[in-house]
């Protein structure tokens, strides 16, 4: 057991992976020999050798088509996107090649690829370093769907995904990378040592997918909340005083359904919280699930907290980004709804 | 004067349209066995006019000459030709069991036979390719069961794929052949991909990516050339050029390159145009290609040249955009033709064999066909079940997908 950053806990699963399974290659664009420019790989190529670990041209398509090559081959690629708002030219490999593979050939070749890219904002990275496109891999057939939020989870969600016999789409969220953040910009940052998430145990264990987890337990209203928001929805429970129960969902696709529908039974209002823009965003499904399955327990209209429908603006990051502040007034109105 | 500084927005145009007289006078032919043959081990550089030429082994005359000639025996080119010879029939039949409804699409390879029967024999067992819809004759060539290719055709209940994918979207692992996408492109670079891996892997196969002219536009194309030119890939790069993508002229993808082959120059690799109605040739220059791979020389790019002598698909009628009587004055002719007067010519066949030969073939072909049909048509008889459709999209189907299935009633 150690304090890790996601970071560093993301590489551990890679690390795991790689010395388990030597079917499982790493490559990206700057991932090899410089180890990534967040660090996620660091190491991986001095410990495991050019082959395992290398560097990527810069061509996204290229990277996930060569992955689907190999894993057709045989291999278990883990590659990474360097941000995902990068993965576009990689859209047509993903969503008609990686996600149908299986199907289409009834099972005579398979995709076992994990594609890893960091997502979202809150590190003044304007429209093309901020991006969360959860909600264009979960409206594709045959995808998984991956967001954690703390080192913990991080290493175990990696090591399930990359042991997932189906192509997995592993959204990081990029500013929880060294510390929890809750939206409170202009505080000081919490690093991951501090924070008992950030507890990694060593070795392999896995997260399984499709599992969501309860991280703050209430009575008063459900929220629903992935990566970054998890924290967000906290603080904004705490500054409000209203008991909020919070699902940090983990996995979207596929999606723990039972968990949701369980806890707004009980509290009857339910929030949708994400960073990603609101029109047909991941946050329409999860209110349509909610209405369809906990209609007649319902108090009040489920909300929803989204990026708004523009681009992610460099010098507008804090009035674009959902924070609590915005998270605690649905809170509220849905309370006195 | 008035218009010197006024720019100019160009769009090519092919030679001849519907109506006019088929002319490929612009085609250069070089002369059989005229193109010299390098060793593998060539660097790139010095064989930069293979690019911009086209290797051929068959004469006019039927005779096989040149340094490209003398691999195969006559066992192996009466095999070829008898491979060549059923997928025509094969595609003859599709073709009419879809005019007859029986399923929804066809693609025939009338004309381009060669490329896939003779390349499919310059792999070993275990090779994987990465095909377009155009290169069955890889399956024929492999003697994958043509029943098994018609329950796909027909999305019979005996469809290996299970009525999922679009007709002769086929997939075989066990015979080297990547599951099709239908969508273009794609598949290159994953080719690039799979050879990575066996590269990786410290394996001996290799693979092989197919593409026809009008895709290698699409941006994929580039990203397997930069992924097999940088990682040395054990892989060999088709471009079928049949001179028509759809109802679009080579032109309109070629752009001011000299020749498709001649992409692969700025990437180092070594580009070579081949005659792809020749038999011969085809296998010739991808042994030499598969031969580099195997030797850790890295990958080849190989341009067939030949025509596309039917429609693109059963939804397309070519004589809305090129003469009819075009496919007739290729000036590379039948590869049928030439591959049977060169068996002629070798004395190991005849007129006689040869009619004999179609009768036998297109009997073997029917009963494939009774035998297909007795599973089922696209809109009669034995049909893949509804649960097909909700399963194996993953290995364990999710909770939504079975709510789903449950929704429909299965």
């Amino acid at each position: 057991m150690a304090r890790k950053t996601m970071i560093e806990a993301i590489r551990d699963a890679m690390d795991v992976a790689m010395g388990l399974d030597e079917r499982v290659v790493v490559f990206g664009e700057d991932v090899g020999f410089f180890g990534g420019v967040f660090r996620c790989t660091q190491g991986l190529q001095a410990k495991y050798g050019k082959s395992r670990c290398f560097d990527a041209p810069i061509n996204e398509s290229g990277i996930v088509g060569a992955a689907i090559g190999m894993a057709a081959y045989g291999m278990k690629p883990c590659v990474e996107i360097q941000f995902a708002d990068y993965m576009f030219p990689a859209y047509d490999q993903l969503t008609q090649e990686a996600s149908r593979i299986r199907y289409r050939s009834n099972g005579d070749f398979t995709c076992p690829i994990v594609v890893r890219m960091p997502t979202g904002g809150g590190i003044f990275g304007g429209q093309t370093h901020s991006q969360s496109p959860e909600a264009l891999f979960t409206h594709v057939s045959g995808l998984k769907t991956v967001v954690p939020s703390n080192p913990s989870d991080a290493k175990g969600l990696l090591i399930a995904a990359i042991e997932d016999p189906d192509p997995v789409m592993f959204l990081e969220p990029k500013r929880l990378y060294n510390g929890p953040f809750d939206g409170h910009h202009d505080k000081p940052v919490t690093p991951w040592s501090k924070h008992e998430l950030g507890e990694v145990a060593d070795g392999h264990y896995t997260v399984p997918l499709g599992k969501a987890v309860i991280r703050r337990p209430g009575n008063a209203v459900t929220v629903l909340a992935y990566g970054t928001m998890v924290y967000v929805a906290q603080a904004a429970a705490e500054e409000t005083g209203i008991d909020a129960e919070i699902i940090d969902l983990r996995t979207l696709l596929p999606l723990d359904l039972d968990t949701i529908v369980e806890s707004v039974k009980k509290t009857g209002r339910c929030v949708v919280v994400h960073e990603a823009t609101l029109t047909s965003g991941f946050g329409a499904e999860l209110m349509s699930l909610v209405q369809e399955n906990c209609f007649y327990h319902l108090e009040a209209p489920v909300m929803r907290v989204a990026g708004w429908d523009t681009p992610y603006p460099h010098a507008q990051e804090w009035d674009y980004f959902p924070g609590p502040a915005r998270v605690g007034r649905a809170l509220i109105a849905t309370m006195e709804a | 004067m008035a218009e010197a500084g006024k720019l100019r927005f160009h769009v090519p145009e092919p030679e001849v349209r519907p109506g006019g007289t088929p002319d490929f006078s612009n085609v250069p032919i070089p002369k059989a066995g005229s193109v010299p043959k390098p060793p593998i081990d060539v660097d790139p550089r010095e064989i930069r006019d293979l690019a911009f030429s086209i290797i051929r082994v068959l004469d006019r005359a039927g005779e096989a000459v040149g340094p490209w000639a003398g691999m195969l025996s006559d066992e192996e080119l009466l095999e070829g030709l008898r491979h060549m010879m059923t997928l025509r029939a094969f595609d003859a039949r599709m073709q009419m069991a879809q005019r007859q409804g029986k399923t929804s699409f066809y693609m025939q390879h009338l004309g381009e036979e060669a490329v896939s029967c003779a390349f499919r024999k310059a792999l070993d067992k275990g090779d994987m390719n990465f095909p377009t819809y155009r290169q069955a004759g890889l399956l024929i060539a492999d003697d994958y069961p043509m029943v098994t290719m018609m329950n796909q055709i027909y999305s019979n209940e005996a469809d290996p794929l299970k009525g999922r994918q679009l007709p002769i979207m086929y997939s075989s692992k066990e015979h080297g052949f990547f599951s099709i996408s239908g969508n273009l492109a794609t598949q290159y670079v994953q080719a690039v991909g799979w050879a990575m891996a066996s590269a990786i892997s410290g394996d001996t196969r290799i693979s092989a990516a197919w593409i026809g002219d009008g895709s290698t536009a699409e941006s994929d194309f580039h990203s397997a050339l930069v992924f097999a030119s940088t990682y040395k890939a054990p892989v060999i790069l088709n471009i079928v050029n049949n001179q028509w993508a759809i109802s679009t002229f080579q032109g309109i993808a070629r752009g001011g390159a000299g020749t498709f082959a001649a992409r692969g120059l700025g990437f180092g690799i070594p580009a070579l145009r081949v005659d792809g109605n020749d038999y011969l040739a085809v296998h010739a220059v991808a042994k030499w290609a598969a031969e580099r791979a195997r030797a850790n020389l890295g990958p080849t790019l190989i341009e067939y040249v030949t025509y596309r002598a039917g429609a693109h698909s059963t939804s397309d009628d070519p004589s809305a955009y090129r003469p009819k009587a075009e496919s007739e004055a290729w000036p590379l002719g039948d590869p049928v033709v030439r591959l049977k007067n060169h068996l002629i010519h070798r004395g190991v066949w005849s007129d006689e064999r040869h009619t004999q030969a179609e009768t036998e073939i297109l009997e073997t072909v029917i009963a494939a066909q009774k035998e297909a049909e007795s599973h089922g048509t696209l809109h009669a008889g034995g049909k893949p079940s509804i649960r097909d459709m909700f399963e194996g999209l993953y290995a364990e189907t999710p909770p939504h997908l079975r709510r789903q299935r449950q929704q429909a009633g299965i």
